[in-house]
């Protein structure tokens, strides 16, 4: 089986092209691919869209935002486009408000069916979720069993950033408690999928198959995280 | 009355709303204010908290220093896990909660209408907003309930009969607790049931634009 273990995270990134549509896991700041979106920051492909939970945060950590403040994003797709007060707006809400780059606003479940979709061979699906507001306007509707559900559409990407916990040569994948998240639907819905692994990268026939949660035919590239301060490790989150 | 006015605080209302949840539900708890509620002493009753990112048996938060660095709920918390807990993945997850496994979710809102519609994703005069789960929660699980405070802070009312915001959802909210009460949607419109310590219904009405229903057993809102 194919060894897909690259030796750096820049050479893991190194052909995505201006206007590449990417994906990148992670919720409440856990599973976030830090270390792939770190690499993308540095090679600076530009005219991006990304999709992602949100846009981003304001602060010191590694995410999607350090790419909107690098001016490498057109467009996002995500379910939170702007904070809960104005004075927490971060970078991306203020180009979105002033009309220098793009927002897709979709509710969560939608976002991540779509992208579940996507993987999946589904051509399109219908929920409930939605109709009423604004994110149904335009789309068709359509009853079944006396309910009414909105069509929604596939959310295919060029690349997906996943973080993983463990990992083999071949890039099946395990994750960790909630890490897990968005990263697997990601990594079916890419045509390429890069993985940012904690743990030490295991030879084939270590894992146990039960024990994966994404198979390697999805994955592309594998990356072990470096010990700090080379590689970016997560800290708890601040307590609220 | 002769007792004092005393609006509810936000822990108040929000373990009157867990006074509501049945022995073995699934609940969901939004950000912010109704996390609230799982401080409540729900005693001998078993109750599963649930969180869109695929934790399903939360526990207490971690003491400080024993966090698990892949673990938190729905606000980025690092909670524990129940014995008995399972992780799935996102999608499995929103499956979860359209499919109607979750029995209530309990969100914030700016406003909340007699049918039964809320907005609380979009704020007046700005371009982006915040869904997060919220549309997907409000249409699957069994019961919304909301608690917010009962005015703006200008004084305005959040009670209404027609929400002016982009709404989350159509005719779903079951229940709602406000700093001066507790309140049922019905087909007739809210139901007051419950009334903050010292506050007359007239005092209520005159802060809130729907017509209320009072209810004929209506007390003083207290926890058990």
């Amino acid at each position: 089986m194919k060894n897909k273990v690259y030796a750096s995270f820049d050479e893991a990134v190194a052909d995505i092209p201006d206007g590449a549509v990417f994906m990148a896991g992670g919720f409440a700041s856990i599973g976030v691919p830090r270390n792939l979106l770190a690499a993308l920051v540095r090679q600076g492909a530009k005219n991006l869209t990304g999709i992602s939970n949100n846009h981003g945060s304001m602060g010191e950590l590694m995410d999607v935002g350090k790419l909107v403040d690098n001016g490498q994003i057109r467009k996002m797709v995500c379910a939170f486009t702007a904070a809960p007060h104005p004075s927490r707006a971060a970078t991306f809400e203020k180009l979105h408000e002033a009309g220098e780059v793009e927002a897709e606003l979709v509710p969560q479940g939608t976002l991540v069916e779509r992208m579940r979709a996507a993987g999946a061979g589904i051509g399109a699906f219908y929920t409930a979720t939605g109709v009423g507001t604004e994110t149904a306007e335009g789309k068709e509707h359509r009853e079944f069993n006396g309910r009414t559900y909105v069509l929604e559409l596939p959310l295919p990407a060029d690349y997906a950033f996943v973080r993983a916990y463990r990992a083999d040569t071949f890039g099946n994948l395990q994750f960790r408690r909630s890490q897990r998240n968005f990263n697997p639907i990601m990594a079916m819905a890419a045509k390429i999928t890069i993985a940012e692994v904690e743990e030490d990268i295991l030879e084939l026939g270590q894992m146990d198959p039960d024990s994966i949660h994404t198979p390697g035919i999805v994955v592309d590239r594998i990356v072990k995280i470096p010990p700090a301060p080379k590689g970016i490790w997560d800290k708890p989150n601040p307590r609220s | 009355m002769t007792t004092e006015k005393q609006p509810l605080d936000r822990q108040t209302m929000c373990n009157r709303l867990a006074m509501e949840f049945q022995d073995g539900w699934v609940v969901n708890l939004g950000v912010g204010m109704p996390t609230l509620c799982s401080n409540y002493d729900f005693g001998d009753t078993d109750i599963l908290f649930q969180s869109e990112n695929g934790v399903i048996g939360y526990g207490p938060m971690a003491a400080e220093g024993e966090e698990d660095i892949h673990l938190v709920n729905a606000g980025g918390q690092h909670v524990t896990l129940q014995p008995g807990a399972a992780i799935i993945h996102h999608a499995d997850s929103f499956a979860i909660i359209r499919a109607g496994y979750v029995d209530v979710t309990v969100m914030g809102s700016y406003e909340v209408a007699e049918n039964g519609d809320f907005a609380n994703w979009k704020t007046l005069g700005r371009k982006g907003g915040g869904i997060g789960g919220a549309m997907d929660l409000a249409v699957g699980a069994k019961q919304v309930f909301l608690a917010l405070e009962h005015t703006t802070r200008e004084g305005l009312p959040r009670l209404l009969k027609r929400c002016t915001l982009p709404l989350t959802a159509v005719g779903v909210v079951t229940k709602v607790v406000t700093n001066l009460g507790l309140f049922d949607t019905t087909p007739e419109g809210f139901l007051m049931r419950e009334i903050a310590p010292g506050y007359t219904p007239e005092e209520v009405q005159a802060v809130t634009e729907a017509k209320l229903i009072i209810s004929p057993d209506l007390k003083e809102l207290q926890v058990k």
